[in-house]
């Protein structure tokens, strides 16, 4: 317990650290991008002029060196102040929330569905290898692998939104007040359902092939023959002995994939019209939204973070033979 | 790929059935507005959802013509509402003329109930003037010097100069009810601080025939009719307004159903309305309406290749825009022969011309030195290649096109031409910086009977002493092309303007500091039993008429 407590702080520590270089480098490469707000406001706006650009560059504070910049927004940070998104004139906080939020709910769900599905489908290919089965399973992974995520959005489109009319083509559900709750809650899923399909299909392939591959290497080691040769059931074969070795390196990868849970995905979003993370951050980019862009990676750097931490914990937990915060 | 689903999508939106709602009506656009408060900044998208909750001073209409929406009379020198004045010697216009116009407010309230009067008037201007305030253009408020206030619907302005424009007031007014105490409390932070950010559906932000109700950021709008509302009862009792920012993916809510109508001015694409239009002209109508929106070539005047005119004009009758116009947007853009389009009307036809001629093109090369040809191009006497580099704007997929053709017509007259696309942030800071080495394809976007002094006065050049500001990006110096933009801002008779507008067009033509390209069209794809639905052409867009919106025959 000692060991993993003292494993943890080290990792907070690390943790600190690597975000408080990220947020450097990343300040510093926004602001060495061409242009700055004002560029953008003076091209969208024949009327302002040079005393305006002027003005408003001190305003903003955009008359400063880069690094003073910084180290007054770093000031401000570590009171808890990450400042206001230009593009949307409000507390970067606010903004990000709801986008997390309905970025969590997408990813999130097309996340677990996608586990759901791989894991049996992987372990059941792998038991079955190369039946009719297991090729349609692969060519179906591979697909999935292989299949731009637009190209499947916009099919997804054509076919449940446009043709059948099933499902709507995008955005998120209009709830209006009074609504009951399963009404509502059935109305946001079939807002959800066609990015969620999307996103899960495109990860599907993925999942089912590292736990095939990890499944059959499993199947192949010594100790699962000596339980065959023991007259063990093969349920208890494939679950008890095989899965239970194979999911290490499984967990790991989805565990990995934790980050992606919340900064977004960006195609998806977009063509589904859904305001999450992906479509926040990479507008704040274009936007020469400093606060917004910063704290937008910020987060998604803390999730892959706290997602290697998770794979390793994780490892740990299914692979008694791997201890945290150990030294040998 | 993305276009062969869309035709895709089209070829199958046959068994689409959309679902009406009496009194609702469901709208997509592309953008989401970034602040609400309609001072701060100058954006599209936010005074296309402002205009149906709340009116400027003053508009103009369809016809370019100039109404008043919150004064009861348009003040002219004719009705003896405006005057010109000597301003008082206070140091800020001693000696100079001015002028003084009278206002007389209609009966409005917010919807919260409390009047909209000549305070909110005053409010706004303080804001506007204020250099804290975070107002990005305030050359509107600073040009009024006075503002005298009589009762709660009168008041008079005093303005600093005597101009043409003297009563277009585009005022957006502000609610001094709710923001004042904010303003006044920190003028520094009203920018974050405004109601319009923290509290988006306070009823007394808005006076309009709607107000907003729901703001779901990045996702949708709601608004809903404005009880306190004094004109004209609006059709729908509710609008939804969809933000959806990929156009497919706009485009294959409008045919599912999810959105009953794009809006026009920030909606389909004119290439995606033209192939809608081909597979679904029984179910929308569609009305393509040319813009004061200017595609053109900006030509680096410092470059010694681009600085003799007969080069420009040679380059000008080298690019068969009519042919461009009519392969890629099927006739409907307009080709553009000068800065004002023929919609304004301080158009003159008057100007010179320049028709598709190579041959003409090639006389006018060959006379400022560029006779011999090496390889199919064109040199100086010395050698130097005729190779110039053209800039536009990567991912518009219309430009890149366009920029094509460019290449492949010029290089028949003997000029080589390189293609550069680059991210707009990247292309808008070398134009602001005036970085780049020859021509520069994007667009301007202009108020009706707007005087183009910031792109064409040398005044208006960009560099660092001005911190870059200007948008007369050639470098183009002519003393008589400054004159004609001074008097024409300053002459009040509409026929001595118009003579001056026509002197601006003809010396445009004469110089070419700027190649006319078109003028943009913007596609209005209407459901059929939408209507009331009429598109402006400028920046006065068409939802500041939205209580005339309305279904008929569903």
């Amino acid at each position: 317990m000692l060991h993993m407590t003292r494993y943890l702080a080290s990792r907070g520590m690390q943790t600190i650290v690597t975000l408080a270089l990220m947020s450097l480098v990343v300040y510093l490469l926004i602001g060495l991008m061409p242009g700055d707000p004002i560029d953008l406001m003076v091209s969208g706006d024949p009327k302002m002029t040079s005393q305006d650009a002027a003005r408003l560059r001190a305003l903003y504070g955009l008359d400063k060196p880069l690094l003073d910049r910084y180290l007054a927004w770093a000031d401000q940070a570590i009171q808890g102040n990450f400042g206001y998104s230009r593009s949307f004139n409000q507390p970067v906080l606010a903004v990000l929330w709801p986008r997390l939020l309905n970025t969590f709910l997408l990813a999130g769900m097309a996340f677990v569905s996608s586990a759901v599905i791989a894991l049996p489908l992987g372990i059941w290919a792998a038991n079955h290898p190369r039946s009719w089965a297991d090729y349609l399973i692969n060519l179906f992974c591979f697909a999935g692998i292989s299949v731009p995520p637009f190209w499947l959005a916009l099919l997804a489109i054509t076919l449940f939104a446009v043709a059948l009319g099933w499902l709507p083509a995008g955005g998120m559900a209009d709830v209006r007040p009074g609504t009951g709750f399963l009404q509502a809650l059935g109305e946001q899923l079939r807002f959800l359902a066609l990015p969620v399909a999307t996103l899960t299909l495109v990860q599907l392939g993925g999942y089912t092939r590292f736990m095939r591959g990890s499944m059959i290497e499993a199947l192949r080691q010594d100790y699962v023959r000596t339980a065959r040769a023991k007259g063990a059931p093969e349920r208890r074969v494939l679950w008890g002995h095989a899965f239970a070795n194979a999911l290490a390196p499984v967990l790991t990868i989805l565990a990995l994939s934790f980050g992606g849970l919340f900064s977004g995905a960006l195609i998806t979003e977009t063509v589904f019209a859904w305001p999450g993370m992906g479509k926040a951050i990479y507008q704040a980019i274009l936007d020469n939204d400093y606060n917004l862009a910063l704290v937008g990676l910020l987060v998604a750097t803390f999730a892959t973070i706290l997602g290697n931490l998770l794979a390793d914990v994780a490892y740990a937990w299914v692979d008694p033979r791997v201890s945290i915060g150990e030294t040998a | 790929m993305i276009r062969r689903f869309l035709c895709l999508i089209l070829a199958l939106s046959a068994f689409a059935v959309p679902a009406f709602a009496k009194d609702e009506l469901v709208v997509g656009m592309t953008q989401m507005p970034d602040t609400w408060n309609p001072v701060i900044s100058a954006m599209l998208a936010k005074s296309l959802i402002n205009n149906m909750a709340a009116r400027p001073m003053t508009a103009y209409d369809a016809n370019s013509q100039l109404v008043c929406l919150v004064c009861t009379e348009l003040p002219t020198i004719e009705n003896g509402k405006a005057r010109v004045i000597d301003l008082p010697d206070n140091g800020k216009g001693g000696g100079r003329k001015g002028m003084e116009i009278d206002v007389e407010m209609r009966d409005m309230r917010w919807a919260d109930g409390v009047p909209v009067t000549a305070k909110d008037v005053a409010f706004t201007l303080d804001v506007g003037k204020h250099p804290l305030s975070g107002v990005a253009s305030s050359e509107d408020y600073r040009r009024i010097l006075k503002l005298d206030v009589h009762d709660d619907r009168h008041f008079t302005m005093t303005i600093d100069r005597v101009t043409f424009d003297y009563n277009a007031i585009g005022l957006s007014l502000l609610p001094a009810h709710i923001d004042k105490p904010i303003f006044d409390a920190n003028p520094a932070e009203y920018r974050n601080k405004t109601a319009f950010d923290t509290d988006p559906t306070n009823p007394g932000l808005a006076f309009g025939p709607f107000r907003k109700v729901e703001i779901v950021p990045g996702s949708r709008i709601v608004l809903e009719q404005n009880p306190t509302w004094t004109g004209e009862r609006p059709h729908f009792k509710r609008i939804v307004v969809k933000i959806i920012e990929n156009t497919a993916a706009l485009e294959a809510n409008l045919l599912s159903g999810n959105i009953d109508y794009a809006l026009g001015e920030l909606g389909l694409s004119l290439d995606q309305a033209l192939a809608f239009e081909k597979r679904h002209k029984d179910k929308y109508d569609f009305i393509y309406k040319p813009a004061l929106i200017y595609e053109h070539i900006d030509t680096m005047l410092d470059n010694p290749l681009l600085a003799d005119r007969r080069v420009r004009q040679a380059i000008l009758m080298a690019i068969d825009r009519k042919a461009i116009s009519d392969k890629l947007f099927e006739g409907k853009q307009p080709v553009a022969e000068g800065p004002i389009s023929p919609l304004d009307p301080m158009y003159s036809d008057a100007a010179r011309r320049y028709p598709y001629d190579p041959a003409a093109a090639r006389r006018l090369l060959d006379e400022a030195g560029y006779g011999e040809t090496k390889n199919g191009v064109r040199q100086d006497a010395k050698g130097g290649r005729f190779s110039i580099e053209i800039t536009t704007t990567a991912g518009n997929r219309v430009r890149e096109l366009v920029a094509q053709v460019i290449q492949s017509q010029l290089k028949q007259v003997g000029i080589e031409v390189r293609i550069k696309a680059d991210p707009p942030r990247i292309f808008s800071e070398q134009l602001n910086r005036r970085q780049f080495s020859g021509l520069a394809m994007y667009a301007w976007v202009q108020q009706p009977q707007g005087v183009p002094r910031t792109l064409l006065s040398s005044k208006e050049i960009p560099s660092a002493e001005n911190g870059w500001s200007g948008q007369n990006y050639p470098g183009y110096r002519n003393p008589a092309m400054d004159a004609a933009l001074d008097d024409a801002e300053r002459e009040l008779d509409v026929a001595k303007r118009k003579a001056l507008f026509a002197d601006i067009q003809r010396i445009h033509a004469e110089d070419l500091p700027v190649l006319p390209l078109f003028f943009r069209v913007d596609p209005f794809v209407i459901p059929k039993p939408l209507k009331g639905v009429v598109p402006t052409g400028h920046l006065n867009s068409s939802t500041l008429w939205v209580e005339q919106w309305r279904w008929e025959d569903r």
